[in-house]
């Protein structure tokens, strides 16, 4: 499989296997009018699978979300058709809007013009918690 | 400015803080009887808990400041669909400080973040209600003079009891502290408690069933009510019930300086005969809630006296 490399824009890589699909819904990449490539499964010497997206368009990619979903993945902006940088990923400190509170008790779930936001709590183990309620997110590899 | 919404919110040197006041308004309570003259307290209870605004505004009419009530009801804003926010904004034009109880979690913080005076968490769900921790903190502060080198038992419904599980967090800041939790097998605190708090912390604990055994070392007794509709059968419940009813018999095994607690309303898991055992502590906590409600006031307030 072939897929053209780009002039200007933004490759995703070394996604863990099966995130791919997530990360393109989480940064909202089906509103881009540009081409945008999410390669699933790719043999990789670093990994056993990976999934990439490559994005043909000079854009702002949420570092938060990458951070929250997968934080081993490498971001490469291109230019001109050579990587002019790699962007380091850190778990974020806050989630705002991007995962919902699922807790019935929640006062997000009366209230919905409240942003949903999320504090990582434990670094180590990368969980994140729910500002308002405290409950625990999904963890991210589901 | 500043709120309180989460007992963690508070140090513990600022809690000490606030023991120091509360044991001067005791003493002295005179000197405190106009330092909120002037002052408007807005207690907003989304949720009815007669008990602790009673509390709330008793504090606010004892430190000579007026309060301002607003229960939850049919006509009540909430009930046309305001949001906690914009009630926030619009109770801070008329008040100086708020008590929130509000049956959704978090709740008293979403009026924080948009109220320009203190708010202070009067209960959100089953979530906070740290005006019952400074309580039990200080109760145990009087009766045995020291918040450390403790143990503390903590018997009945550990698994949904808020009450414990924040005054366990409180407790594991302290050192020298041993945590005996007594309770049958279905009800045993959350894990993220023993993990994250205990373990965490690295607190001294130790689970059982057997609250007769548990007794003899214990400094301070906390009990809680075991519901009957905590069980999966009413089997089970009957076992049980009576296991987590202190009596005046089991009673016979305990320090005779045991310090014995209960949040209240109890229902008959302490029976009344022990009432007017000296170490039944816990009417002294109804009387120092009041109190400790007064402390947290004046510093968020920032009065002085
Ligand atoms: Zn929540």
């Amino acid at each position: 499989m072939n897929i053209d490399s780009i002039k200007n824009g933004i490759v995703i890589d070394h996604i863990a296997a099966g995130r791919g699909m997530k990360l393109y819904r989480l940064l909202n990449l089906d509103a881009l009018d540009c081409t945008v490539a999410l390669i699933k499964n790719v043999g990789s010497r670093k990994m056993e699978k990976k999934d990439i997206i490559k994005i043909d368009a000079d854009i702002d990619v949420n570092m938060d979300i990458l951070g929250y979903v997968d934080q081993n993945v490498t971001v490469n902006i291109i230019r001109d058709g050579e990587i002019v940088e790699k962007k380091q990923i850190a778990l974020p400190e806050r989630l705002t809007n991007v995962i919902c509170c699922k807790n019935p008790r929640c006062i997000t779930s009366t209230e919905q013009e409240l942003p949903h936001i999320f504090r990582l709590t434990d670094a180590q183990n990368g969980v994140y918690r729910c500002l308002y309620c405290e409950t625990q997110a999904e963890k991210t590899a589901e | 400015m500043k709120s309180l919404i989460d007992i963690q919110d508070l140090t513990p040197a600022e809690i000490d803080e606030l023991i120091v006041t509360a044991n001067d308004i005791i003493e002295n309570p005179k000197k405190y009887s106009e330092v909120c003259r002037g002052k408007k307290l807005a207690t907003l209870f989304f949720e009815p808990s007669t008990r602790t605004r009673l509390s709330f505004e008793a504090a606010m009419y004892e430190l000579g400041g007026n309060v301002m009530s607003v229960s939850s009801g049919a006509s009540s804003s909430a009930a046309k669909g305001e949001s906690v926010a914009d009630t926030a904004k619009t109770v801070s034009c008329y008040a100086d400080i708020i008590a929130m109880r509000h049956p959704k979690e978090g709740a008293p913080l979403v009026a924080a973040m948009n109220a320009s005076i203190p708010v202070i968490n009067a209960g959100d769900g089953g979530h906070n209600h740290p005006t019952q921790t400074l309580t039990d903190l200080l109760t145990i502060s009087r009766e045995k003079g020291r918040l450390d080198n403790l143990t503390v038992g903590f018997c009945g419904d550990l698994k949904f009891g808020r009450t414990v599980h924040s005054l366990i967090s409180a407790l594991s800041r302290y050192t020298g502290i041993k945590i005996v939790l007594i309770s049958p097998e279905e009800l045993t605190v959350p894990s993220y408690i023993t993990t994250d708090v205990l373990e965490k912390n690295g607190i001294d604990y130790e689970q059982t069933t057997d609250l007769l055994s548990a007794l003899p070392e214990l400094d301070i007794l906390y009990m809680t009510r075991v519901q009957k509709e905590r069980f999966f059968n009413e089997e089970d419940y009957l076992r049980l019930k009576d296991s987590y009813i202190l009596t005046p018999d089991k009673l016979k095994g305990a320090k005779s300086d045991l310090c014995i607690m209960h949040p209240l309303p109890r229902v008959n898991e302490i029976a009344i005969a022990i009432d007017d055992d000296p170490r039944a502590c816990y009417f002294k906590q109804v009387f120092n809630g009041k109190i400790i409600r007064m402390a947290l006031m004046m510093k968020l307030l920032e009065v002085h006296v």
